[in-house]
């Protein structure tokens, strides 16, 4: 009898510090008041059921609260939230926990950053995963943190890769059953990259897939020379997963040097690529590359979005892929066949797509002595920033941004530690760059709608149930559009720029919007 | 970002036309940047579009002179090239430590110039300022003047002769980022026609010549048109003669106090 009290007591324990266990985050859909990984579902959908805040009463959201945070660099956290607790990280590497009664902070997690760790874009975070009753964080100097949930008490640390060969983390680690799946930053200091699975209770790696094949192995043929060990192919911004299928989704980056092809011939294996990997034993199970042999720094860390739909009369699991290099994929995700391919935004690098989903280039776009003058710019069209898919309104979301730019070719050396580049770019001055939030028909690219944008953003986007697409701009407005045909209905001035995914939430009935924007996270409510 | 728009505003009138020949480049082919020093291709391709080919001044600031007000040693120089000057609309590059110092090095073989003789008589030029040109209906000098046009105190210190000259002789031929020339008309029929101060996705600010800022909703407007190449300064080619344009260049070219 007392054995089996201890026991009950000792299960009930063990129940309230597993906080958020896999199987919630596997089914994430069943309980849209929480926001349990990056991308909202394993799917990356970034979509919410939640519908209390709709059309009809959008006009009427409100500030409910704000958190401000201290650091210097562009705020880009999509926070998470469970029972009770946001968690969001604030430049460089720090992590809050916030109370979502009040806005108040549980506990903070504060990281000192080596001197001169560098970093090709700003010591920014843009999230932590949570698994049983830990928070997960990737720092700037390349370790992977395992926070306790209820303290913000470091539970282990584990270096990832050296920060003085460059090597930095920005993305939200992904949290599967027994895995937490993390990438690297650095492909512009020609790191070698990869993408990592630790062991959640302890920090033991389990299994490392290089990005960029070593001698010896498949697609190492596709480098010049040693030119390899400088490939670049980062992990950067945080992949999907299907269960089902056990395969991690997980777009990769822009060889090094970014802009300088003749050092490194070939079509570079696996840069700018989507790679799918067994989750068990990280083998390629297959890849795609958008852009083979790269020299616009057309980096296709952008979110894989899976959904399951009749392919031309046939139920398939595909893959939708909104690219930096202007062109929106479609690809079978069990096998990596190529599907479909159309433009959504200006471009002038490629001539078109070939029917296995290769583009033809344009020599005219690569970097030159006199100038070349390409769209998009190195920013891209898409980015990091998150697309959102809703099934409801059957549409795909895109934020994109409408800029070109002139790209010099310069001398290039690799020296550890250094940039690696090999072009500089030159902004054009004739023409006003804008944005755009453009509504995709999934299964066939074509633009629905579009509601065009000042300046080009660096804004997520987010659609819910309630039929809206939240966004925001540059120049610090947060909105809402009917999520059918793109009609304004709601907007707020931040007066901060919005770098960052926006998440919705239901806490004590009530669904929030959250987004971070300037050096404040906001979170919005109905009056 | 007000403050920014305003400061690259503040400064629109004074631009070099030469701009227009340099941001097309590579186009024109004028100059490769593959010729020369590595710190010579560095400056063609990253700088001289603002700077001017020789570091005359542009849309940024005369580097042919000795000292440089951002940059009084070679460390801050560096500095300067790697981090940009934000507040000033100059970005910062992602040049490795060798190409920095050879760019900076070019940068001072800049500095190492005779300054130009100017043929005019700066007082004359004063007189004109003051008087025939009407520059103070727009322009304001040590806080006395319009607001519509940019502040031209110290304007001798970021712009060259040369390129003072060409804006009153064609002062549609450059103009900073973010300027345009905007005509609105609201749906209560009232027209506003004036300077971009400021513009979002939703809004835009407008001073007219009068110096008045109107605040404006883009959903309330019936006309919306934004021109990016049109300059509300008059051209002073026919209105002053080439002794008088002197006189105006050499007093604007001593402008050189801020205070």
């Amino acid at each position: 009898m007392k054995l089996s009290v201890l026991l009950l007591i000792l299960l009930a324990a063990s129940a309230a510090s597993a906080q958020v266990p896999y199987e919630r985050i596997r089914h994430a859909d069943r309980e849209p008041g929480n926001w349990l990984t990056y991308s909202g579902n394993y799917a990356s959908h970034h979509y919410s059921q939640l519908n209390q805040i709709n059309r009809t009463n959008v006009s009427r959201l409100k500030v409910a609260w704000m958190y401000q945070v201290r650091g210097r660099h562009h705020f880009e956290t999509t926070p998470l939230v469970f029972d009770g607790v946001m968690y969001i990280t604030d430049p460089p590497s720090d992590v809050t926990a916030l109370d979502l009664r009040t806005g108040r902070p549980i506990w903070s997690y504060r990281r000192n950053i080596p001197q001169g760790a560098p970093v090709c874009c700003g010591q920014v975070n843009r999230g932590v995963a949570a698994l049983d009753d830990q928070i997960f964080v990737n720092t700037i100097d390349a370790h992977l943190v395992a926070l306790d949930a209820r303290t913000g008490r470091v539970r282990w640390d584990v270096e990832v890769a050296d920060w003085k060969l460059a090597y930095s983390m920005t993305a939200a680690p992904l949290a599967i059953r027994d895995k937490i799946i993390v990438g690297v930053a650095g492909a512009e200091y020609g790191v070698r990259g990869f993408l990592d699975a630790y062991d959640p209770k302890t920090g033991r790696r389990l299994w490392r897939f290089w990005t960029v094949p070593g001698p010896e192995e498949a697609g190492n043929e596709t480098w010049s020379g040693d030119s390899w060990k400088q490939g670049g192919a980062t992990t950067w911004v945080t992949g999907s997963y299907d269960p089902e299928l056990n395969l991690l989704y997980w777009g990769t980056g822009n060889p090094g040097p970014d802009y300088d092809g003749s050092v490194r011939l070939g079509d570079n294996l696996y840069s700018d690529c989507v790679i799918a990997l067994d989750a068990d034993t990280g083998r390629l199970k297959w890849s795609f590359q958008f852009t083979p042999h790269d020299v616009n720094d057309m980096d296709s860390n952008q979110i894989p979005v899976l959904v399951d739909a009749d392919w031309k009369g046939t139920p398939r699991k595909l893959m939708l892929f909104a690219n930096r290099n202007a062109f929106y994929y479609i690809l079978d995700r069990v096998t990596g066949e190529f599907l479909h391919a159309s433009q959504f935004a200006r471009q002038n690098w490629a001539r078109g797509i070939d029917a296995r989903g290769r583009p033809e280039r344009n020599p005219d776009s690569a970097p030159s002595a006199l100038g070349a003058l390409v769209y998009p710019d190195d920013d891209g069209t898409a980015n990091w920033f998150s697309p959102s898919y809703s099934p409801r309104a059957n549409l795909f979301y895109q934020n994109v941004r409408e800029k070109g730019g002139v790209f010099f070719k310069v001398s290039v050396e690799f020296q550890p530690g250094r940039l690696y580049l090999g072009a500089v770019k030159r902004d054009i001055t004739t023409e006003e760059p804008y944005g755009a939030l453009r509504a995709l028909r999934p299964l066939t690219g074509a633009i629905a709608w579009e509601f065009r944008l000042q300046s080009p953003p660096w804004c997520g986007l987010l659609s819910t149930a309630g039929d809206l697409v939240f966004s925001g701009t540059m120049e610090g407005d947060f909105f809402a559009l009917d999520a059918a045909n793109g009609k304004l209905l709601w907007r707020f001035q931040t007066g901060g720029e919005v770098w960052s995914n926006p998440i919705t939430y239901q806490f004590e009935g009530r669904q929030y919007i959250s987004v971070a924007s300037g050096s404040s996270l906001i979170v919005f409510g109905l009056e | 970002m007000v403050i920014t728009r305003n400061i690259r505003l503040a400064i629109f009138f004074a631009m070099a036309p030469a701009i227009f020949g340099l941001a097309n480049l590579y186009v024109a082919g004028a100059q490769s940047p593959a010729d020369g020093s590595l710190g010579e291709r560095l400056y063609l391709t990253q700088c001289a579009m603002c700077h001017g080919q020789k570091g005359e001044g542009g849309r940024g600031p005369t580097l042919a002179r000795p000292k440089l007000l951002h940059a009084p040693d070679d460390d801050a120089l560096r500095n300067v090239i790697r981090s940009g000057i934000a507040s000033a609309g100059m970005p910062g590059t992602r040049l490795i430590d060798a190409e920095l110092r050879e760019l900076a090095a070019h940068v001072r073989k800049l500095g190492r110039v005779q300054p130009a003789v100017l043929a005019g008589d700066p007082k004359r030029g004063e007189e004109i300022y003051r008087t025939k040109g009407a520059c103070a209906m727009c322009h304001t000098l040590f806080g006395k003047g319009g607001v519509f046009g940019p502040d031209l105190t110290g304007v001798g210190a970021r712009r060259s002769s040369q390129h003072l000259r060409e804006s009153l002789l064609d002062p549609a031929a450059d103009f900073p980022r973010g300027f345009a020339w905007v005509r609105a008309v609201t749906r209560g029929d009232q027209v506003v026609t004036g300077v971009r101060v400021n513009e979002d996705t939703f809004s835009i600010q407008i001073r007219d010549v009068a110096g008045t800022l109107h605040s404006l909703w883009k959903a309330e407007l019936r006309e919306f048109h934004k021109d990016l190449a049109k300059s509300p300064m008059p051209s002073y080619r026919a209105k002053l003669g080439p002794g008088e344009l002197d006189d105006l260049v050499a007093y604007l070219a001593n402008l050189l106090e801020t205070k």
